[in-house]
């Protein structure tokens, strides 16, 4: 049952890994971006469209990807080339995601995902690892898209801490005067980290429409955007811990109806609520335990303008 | 090349009209965008101006749209100005519109109808409070991200309603359907001129809180802390204190919205009442630059937008959502259109030596 439990909470985790990475990069950079949910549902509408016209999984993800790193595109002009305050246009991002997904997705409610795209998406046994004891069966017995997830991350790991790139998106981050005055082009490292942030967002949207709900549904993504935007505090910037969390929260999401299923009588209304709460909880407690690596990028959420130094 | 410099020159006139440029070259790339989708972007345009001003009744329609969006923006504005990311505004009205509810079933018939809609302002009012004051708590002591927390307390708002609606508060009289009972007519804000007297609220409001931004001391030290916590610090501020009561009035107005949804609106308290009002009021009181007698004017232009949107849902068959859309490009061209007031691009000109 344990098992169970946690290879599902996989699942449900999946969206929020790619959704928290793709902020966590972002974020990196310096850039704040509170699109997230936007950028989600921009890339779960655009996974789910071509999926259905193209019946290719792999069209399908290339779409979500551009829908993704379109829309972090908007924001990156905005915030990095017009300095544009960083929360209202990561907002007026979500706002115009929200209904961009909406439209484009009126014809598809209800409309379930090609059998092409599902089959693609089936469970596969890795070798060797599946037959790890108690691991083997959660971590390895997934979908395509699931092994491209801790591939990112063990990607984005390497490249943030073992790389001449990586420090100096961080140095971006950090000190964007600094890494400026070091010859770092900082205004390039800004738009492209920005960009591959939408892009993953993009891709976690598609994972929820294509994988976890396989149908059409206006709103799929139910705030799981912004629940990645706390998970990155939560894991203090780090990719490793971001993935423990989004795996963490994946629980907390199929937990009611896991709960019901056993018998055991509660409402499902206030268990749809511990999510949020959760990530209040986490919020607060990340935040009053202030560690110095724990802390935030320096330069977060303050545009960088050379002539203004 | 290109050079980009910073004036500090741009007159009132200079940064309103960048600011109305703005939002007409938002409304043409709409178009183009609406072009692309398939429909006539002027018959989409002129139909929304139709189904939101074209009669008596729809004008009155786009006005009682405009209430919630005006006191919604208000209380968002005071957050904003200390730089404070209230994005919970749709929580606040949901628990508002709680609190007044409670009222309504337990209390309407103990009191006259004037005593038992005021009890309803201030439970409202309190409630909304309270939940903006959670995170505002926990930003003062430990600071706390402001916005995720009061976005998660939105979510949080909206499944206790949904847990009432489905559950404890259901109407034992309707036949199983999922409702809370609706309000007798003790509970219901009457009408001046047809329209709901939230109207009156609405512009009262504004005054006060025009009044309140700009003359009071309080209001004063809040613009302080948006400018610069520091300044604020070496001036002696309680910052603590500041951020609180700013924070007490934006919830208290947001859950104001809250009763006047429940009471004149659906006489009932639903999931659905906050309508999105508390996010498209962020945009609202961003288009009025922080200022209270202009969120009155941005409100009324997106009353026209939110009716005349779901006027062509029904006539033109085009979903209202593309209404969402345009919102959302307007807030693109306007944070773009900053830059254009506080730097201009020259040619870079050889220096003479």
């Amino acid at each position: 049952m344990w098992t169970a439990f946690l290879f599902a909470a996989i699942i449900a985790g999946t969206p929020l890994l790619f959704a928290t990475l793709g902020e966590l990069i972002t974020e990196k950079s310096g850039n704040l971006n509170l699109g997230v949910e936007g950028m989600m549902l921009m890339g779960a509408i655009m996974g789910f469209s071509v999926g259905i016209w193209t019946g290719s999984p792999v069209m399908a993800m290339v779409g979500a990807i551009l829908a993704g790193a379109g829309g972090a595109l908007i924001f990156a002009v905005l915030t990095v080339s017009l300095r544009a305050n960083q929360v209202v246009t990561g907002l007026a991002l979500t706002i115009f995601g929200t209904g961009f997904a909406s439209f484009m997705g009126k014809d598809y409610v209800g409309m379930v995902t090609p059998p092409a795209i599902k089959s693609f998406f089936h469970a596969v046994e890795l070798p060797f690892l599946s037959d790890i004891p108690y691991l083997g069966p959660i971590l390895f017995k997934h979908d395509v898209f699931v092994y491209f997830g801790y591939v990112s991350i063990l990607v984005a790991s390497i490249y943030l801490y073992k790389t001449r790139r990586g420090l100096n998106l961080r140095a971006v981050g950090e000190n964007a005067a600094a890494a400026d005055a070091s010859g770092i082009p900082v205004t390039l490292y800004k738009y492209i980290h920005i960009i591959v942030g939408g892009a993953l967002c993009g891709l976690g949207g598609a994972y929820l429409s294509l994988v976890t709900i396989p149908v059409w549904q206006e709103g799929v993504t139910s705030g799981r955007g912004w629940i990645a935007v706390a998970l990155v505090i939560f894991a203090s910037w780090n990719p490793t811990k971001a993935m423990l969390g989004a795996f963490l929260f994946g629980g907390l999401d199929i937990l009611g109806f896991r709960l019901q299923s056993q018998g055991i009588p509660v409402s499902q209304y206030l268990i749809d609520m511990l999510p949020y709460v959760a990530t209040v909880v986490v919020l607060i407690l990340s935040t009053k335990n202030n560690k110095k690596e724990n802390r935030p990028p320096q330069d977060l959420g303050v545009p960088y303008f050379r002539e203004e130094r | 090349m290109l050079k980009i410099i910073k004036r500090d020159d741009v007159s009132k006139r200079q940064s309103i009209l960048i600011r109305f440029m703005a939002i007409a070259l938002s409304l043409v790339f709409s178009g183009v965008f609406i072009l692309i989708l398939g429909y006539n972007p002027i018959e989409v345009f002129g139909n929304m101006v139709i189904g939101a001003l074209g009669t008596e009744m729809r004008i009155k329609e786009t006005i009682i749209k405009a209430i919630p969006l005006i006191i919604t923006s208000l209380g968002i504005l005071v957050a904003f100005k200390m730089k404070f990311w209230n994005i919970g505004g749709e929580g606040q009205i949901i628990m508002g519109a709680f609190a007044a509810t409670y009222i309504a079933l337990n209390y309407a018939d103990d009191f006259s109808r004037p005593v038992v809609l005021i009890l309803m302002m201030l439970a409202a009012m309190i409630t909304g409070g309270i939940w903006a004051f959670i995170p505002a708590f926990f930003k003062v002591k430990f600071g706390t991200n402001e916005t995720i927390f009061t976005l998660m307390m939105n979510y949080i708002a909206l499944k206790w309603v949904t847990y009432l609606q489905y559950g404890p508060w259901k109407d034992p009289n309707s036949q199983g359907f999922p409702k809370v009972a609706n309000f007798e007519v003790n509970a219901v804000l009457p009408s001046l001129f047809g329209i709901h007297i939230g109207w009156i609220i609405a512009i009262l409001l504004t005054v006060l809180i025009y009044i309140f931004m700009n003359y009071t001391k309080r209001g004063y030290e809040i613009t302080v802390v948006g400018e610069s916590i520091d300044t604020a610090k070496y001036a002696g501020m309680n910052i603590k204190a500041i951020v609180i009561t700013a924070m007490l009035i934006s919830g208290g107005l947001c859950g104001l919205t809250g009763m006047i949804q429940a009471s004149a609106i659906e006489r009932t308290l639903t999931v659905s009442l906050s309508g999105g009002y508390g996010f498209t009021a962020i945009i609202t009181t961003w288009l009025s630059n922080l200022k209270a007698p202009f969120v009155l004017l941005t409100s009324l232009a997106f009353a026209v937008l939110l009716q005349g949107g779901s006027y062509i849902q029904i006539a033109m068959q085009v979903p209202s959502s593309v209404a969402d859309m345009i919102q959302g490009m307007i807030l693109f061209f306007v944070l773009g259109s900053e830059f254009f007031i506080r730097y201009t691009i020259a040619l870079k000109t050889k220096e003479v030596a």
